[in-house]
């Protein structure tokens, strides 16, 4: 068995992280999985947290606010919507986000209102797990 | 004939534009260098989005689930034509480019009898479009403030775009935009987005466990789809609109050059002539004497 794996953290605008990795935890829309090496074939969405790497060299985070996963024996790609390395998050972004989704989940329809709240929820999880 | 004076002022006013284009050559090549690098950055992610979803697709082809997004809303009569054009011109035919694409594709659909609505993007299109097609507009983006084409511009006008979906407004929608292929080159281009259409094909989904659900997935992921071929659709414009400008800016400058030399040469010309009929009026007034 292979013990590291492909890892690549992809956004919009640019590549933001590629490297042979160990383990990935992702935070899945379903709740948090780590992905290792020769994983099941996956495809999942995410939701706001706290992507973690752990390579031979050491260990990263990042903070995503959405996008989804795919894993695959060989590697796991993030495509996220917003990512940064938590080191660089600010107060003023993570708030900024914060106070996004909760406007979006205010004037979200009816059916959609509940996905809206739960972002929120989870931008406000996201916020409290950074500590800042 | 002009006066050696007019001459002399035409040269110069020649040169001081030939100055100003070749600047403006030399900005647009700085600008092309990182709106290539910009589209280049996020050529993997649209990609990678692209065949997921067409994976997906693939396997919901047909389904009676299928979201709306996907199998569209079971009519074709009304159709939005998104216009997404520079926002300054003195870049060829970039813009009119577009504008003629969108315009041809306008009239083929009204004569088929289908309903038109235009969205711009930039204010060329706009106003190029305004005279013949004003009363279609439905909504106008304007990048004239925008510094630096991020990914939260395209969020914006796909955010427009899915609500006017959602509220029935239209049933198909196309993007108009020049695909950057090289300085010289830049191919106006015609893409579905509403109902959802992929570039890669569809194959080798069914190895994928989903989470939550497929549809989950599809639904979740559709409108991002739809702001990444936006942002595609941005960047490629933006590498496009530097390209046209940079190879317009240079054959302008090369007709300034052109043009000194042949104004220096009707100057000198005239010069010799004007000291040819004076030494000719000298002579002829010694030779009476």
């Amino acid at each position: 068995m292979a013990d590291t794996m492909q890892f690549d953290l992809v956004t919009p605008e640019r590549k933001l992280a590629s490297a042979k990795v160990r383990e990935v935890r992702i935070p899945g829309a379903g709740g948090d999985l780590t992905a290792m090496p020769d994983h099941a074939p996956l495809i999942t969405t995410l939701r706001p947290g706290v992507l973690a790497v752990v390579a031979a060299d050491g260990a990263a985070s990042y903070a995503v606010t959405g996008g989804f996963a795919e894993v695959t024996g060989a590697g796991v790609s993030v495509l996220a919507e917003r990512a940064l390395p938590v080191g660089e998050v600010s107060l003023a972004t993570i708030d900024a986000l914060v106070s996004e989704a909760a406007a979006n989940a205010a004037s979200a329809p009816a059916e959609r209102r509940d996905a809206a709240e739960k972002y929120a929820a989870d931008m406000q999880a996201l916020k409290a797990t950074l500590g800042l | 004939m002009p006066s050696l004076k007019d001459l002399k002022n035409r040269i110069a006013s020649v040169k001081s534009t030939r100055k100003i284009t070749k600047a403006m050559q030399m900005v647009s090549a700085a600008k092309l260098r990182r709106a290539q690098e910009a589209a280049e950055a996020a050529r993997p992610y649209a990609g990678r989005m692209d065949a997921v979803m067409a994976g997906l697709a693939g396997g919901m082809a047909g389904s009676d689930t299928a979201p709306r997004l996907l199998a569209g809303t079971g009519s074709d009569k009304v159709h939005l034509l998104v216009v997404m054009t520079g926002e300054r011109g003195l870049c060829g035919a970039f813009n009119s480019s577009i504008v003629r694409m969108a315009r041809a594709r306008a009239n083929e659909l009204m004569a088929h009898g289908k309903t038109v609505k235009i969205l711009t993007v930039g204010k060329k299109g706009r106003e190029q479009l305004k005279r013949d097609f004003g009363n279609l507009f439905v909504g106008h983006h304007d990048l004239s403030e925008v510094k630096k084409m991020g990914y939260d511009v395209a969020q914006t006008i796909a955010r427009d775009i899915l609500t006017r979906f959602e509220h029935g407004e239209f049933d198909v929608a196309a993007l108009f935009y020049n695909r950057f292929q090289s300085v010289i080159s830049q191919i106006p281009t015609n893409r579905q987005v509403v109902p959802a259409t992929f570039e890669a094909d569809a194959g080798a989904s069914a190895l994928y466990d989903y989470e939550p659900s497929e549809e989950g997935i599809l639904a979740d992921l559709l409108p991002r789809g739809v702001a990444t071929q936006v942002f595609t659709a941005l960047l490629e414009n933006g590498a496009s609109e530097q390209g046209a400008r940079m190879s317009a800016m240079d054959n302008a400058t090369r007709n300034a050059g052109d043009m000194i030399n042949r104004l220096t040469i009707q100057y000198n010309r005239s010069r010799q002539a004007a000291i040819t009929k004076e030494l000719i009026e000298i002579i002829s007034g010694a030779e009476a004497l």
